[in-house]
């Protein structure tokens, strides 16, 4: 098995620290940063987002795998931004405005990290300001809202308004999750997709970033 | 009287299967070595950071219409329309696990220990629901002691948010049994900080008075109807 074949299976295995060894081995032998990325790591979380899909694996094992995943990008990352290798996109990711619900957010976020985005976590209680202000600023592909009471996803309904207004809209995809919600309510509001869970999601936002 | 009601954590530490079945792994044999420790490991945390506590208020059929009312948001029919007004006791509750835990799986996903993290969350809301449980099994008790709980008695709980009840109903609810006193805070969306709480109303009545059928039309949105299960355990106890 060469270098990134042993680092796609143990990413897979979540062994974290043979991922940042074999990380680091890779550019050792000069393998290139984007080849160690695509068909290393996010190589190795795809095969587990499919997994999970099919149930063969649970939750906790995608999330030993995205830890793992994350151990590799902290050696990576550096090389990227000196080669200048773009990520995959940009998606901007926040629980919205009166809402504290941040795990399901969070996972997503950490999904959408694992399928090689740049994820820009805004964290919980953001305002509908904050969201496109953040997309504006970091010019990015995708904004990503979660929710899980009613009373809180009208919130988004005035970021998708925000985002019309704003002349964001027809350049940013906007992706809504989050327990109460449904395709029809995303429909209703504006959004560009709902998203039932986190591999979901990475799905959807691979779809409309291959759109562009 | 609104009564605080102290929550030995030995009562309500959920077990590996209630954690792994919050994370979706509803048979523990499918469960790796590695999964199953992360989930004992959440169950020690759980232990270590949960500080459950609870809330009572007996309330008055009267006094619970214009609670349920709340803010006029709720569906024209719902369960509870049928059942409190046959009620022989109702009482408002509340329980929180406090803010501990919450701050603990934090710290989790911040150290990207994501499995760790999401592991003591479902260990958590298994939890808040044993807790809420916990209080029910005390309300049962203390009818008992009043004479008032015969053999053919059920208690069922009720939440905002659930059933028809509009989640907008927290307010009067809250304004009624003061769960502040025991830490928890209501925002201007309904949610309660912290995170880990529950909140509603206990029924007791005969069992005849929990015999609805789950077609009212927002039951087709729900997926749980955990309902049932509960009306039939009511007879089974
Ligand atoms: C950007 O793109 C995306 C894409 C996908 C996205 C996304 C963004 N965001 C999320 N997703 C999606 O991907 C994530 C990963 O798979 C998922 O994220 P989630 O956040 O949904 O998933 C989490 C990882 C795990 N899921 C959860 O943690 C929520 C599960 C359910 C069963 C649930 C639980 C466990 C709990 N609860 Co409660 N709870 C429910 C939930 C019903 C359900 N079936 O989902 C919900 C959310 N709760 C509800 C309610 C009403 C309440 N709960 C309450 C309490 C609780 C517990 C404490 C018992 C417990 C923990 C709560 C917590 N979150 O910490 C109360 C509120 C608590 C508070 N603090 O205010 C209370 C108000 C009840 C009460 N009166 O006490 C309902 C809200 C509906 C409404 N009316 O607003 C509810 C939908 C149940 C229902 N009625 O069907 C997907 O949604």
């Amino acid at each position: 098995m060469d270098t990134l074949e042993k680092l796609k299976d143990n990413l897979q295995k979540g062994n974290s620290e043979q991922v940042s060894t074999l990380t680091k081995k890779a550019v050792e032998e000069k393998i290139e940063v984007r080849a160690i990325l695509d068909d290393g790591l996010i190589a190795g979380m795809t095969v587990v987002g499919t997994k999970f899909k099919e149930h063969e694996i649970f939750l906790p094992d995608v999330l030993l795998a995205a830890k793992a995943m994350y151990a590799g990008m902290d050696i990576l990352k550096p090389l990227m931004i000196k080669e200048g290798i773009p990520t995959v996109g940009r998606v901007v990711i926040g629980t919205v405005h009166g809402d504290l619900h941040d795990i399901g957010k969070n996972l997503v976020g950490i999904m959408l990290k694992g399928a090689g985005f740049e994820v820009i976590d805004l964290g919980r209680d953001v305002p509908a300001e904050k969201f496109i202000k953040a997309a504006v600023e970091s010019n990015a592909n995708i904004i990503g809202m979660s929710a899980l009471l009613t009373t809180t996803m009208p919130v988004m309904k005035k970021v998708i308004e925000l985002a019309k207004e704003k002349g964001v809209y027809d350049r940013v995809k906007i992706i809504v999750g989050g327990a109460p919600l449904s395709e029809e309510y995303a429909r209703q509001i504006g959004a560009h997709a709902y998203c039932y869970d986190g591999v979901n999601a990475v799905d959807r936002v691979k779809e409309f970033v291959k759109k562009k | 009287m609104i009564e605080i009601v102290d929550i030995s954590i030995g009562k309500v530490v959920p077990s590996l299967d209630d954690v792994l079945s919050e994370q979706g792994i509803r048979d523990l044999s499918l469960a790796s070595e590695r999964t199953r420790l992360l989930a004992e490991k959440s169950i020690a945390d759980f232990e270590k950071f949960a500080n459950p506590v609870g809330i009572i208020r007996k309330i008055s059929n009267g006094d619970f219409k214009l609670v349920y009312h709340g803010e006029g948001k709720n569906e024209s029919d719902t369960p509870l329309d049928l059942v409190y007004p046959k009620a022989s006791a109702l009482s408002l509750f509340a329980i929180t696990l406090g803010d501990d835990i919450s701050k603990r799986i934090n710290a989790y996903f911040d150290k990207n220990e994501f499995a760790a993290g999401s592991m003591l969350d479902s260990a958590a809301s298994a939890g808040a629901e044993l807790s809420a449980d916990y209080v029910e099994s005390h309300f049962r008790k203390k009818l008992s002691k009043k004479g008032n709980y015969a053999k053919s008695t059920g208690v069922m709980r009720f939440s905002p948010g659930y059933c028809g009840w509009h989640v907008s109903g927290q307010r009067k609810l809250f304004e009624y049994l003061h769960p502040d006193k025991i830490g928890i805070e209501l925002n201007d969306s309904y949610l309660m900080k912290p995170l880990k709480s529950v909140s509603g109303v206990m029924v007791a009545g005969a069992y005849q008075i929990f015999e609805f059928e789950d077609n009212f039309p927002f039951c087709a949105e729900c997926s749980s109807h955990s309902c049932i299960e509960r009306i039939k355990s009511l007879a089974d106890k």
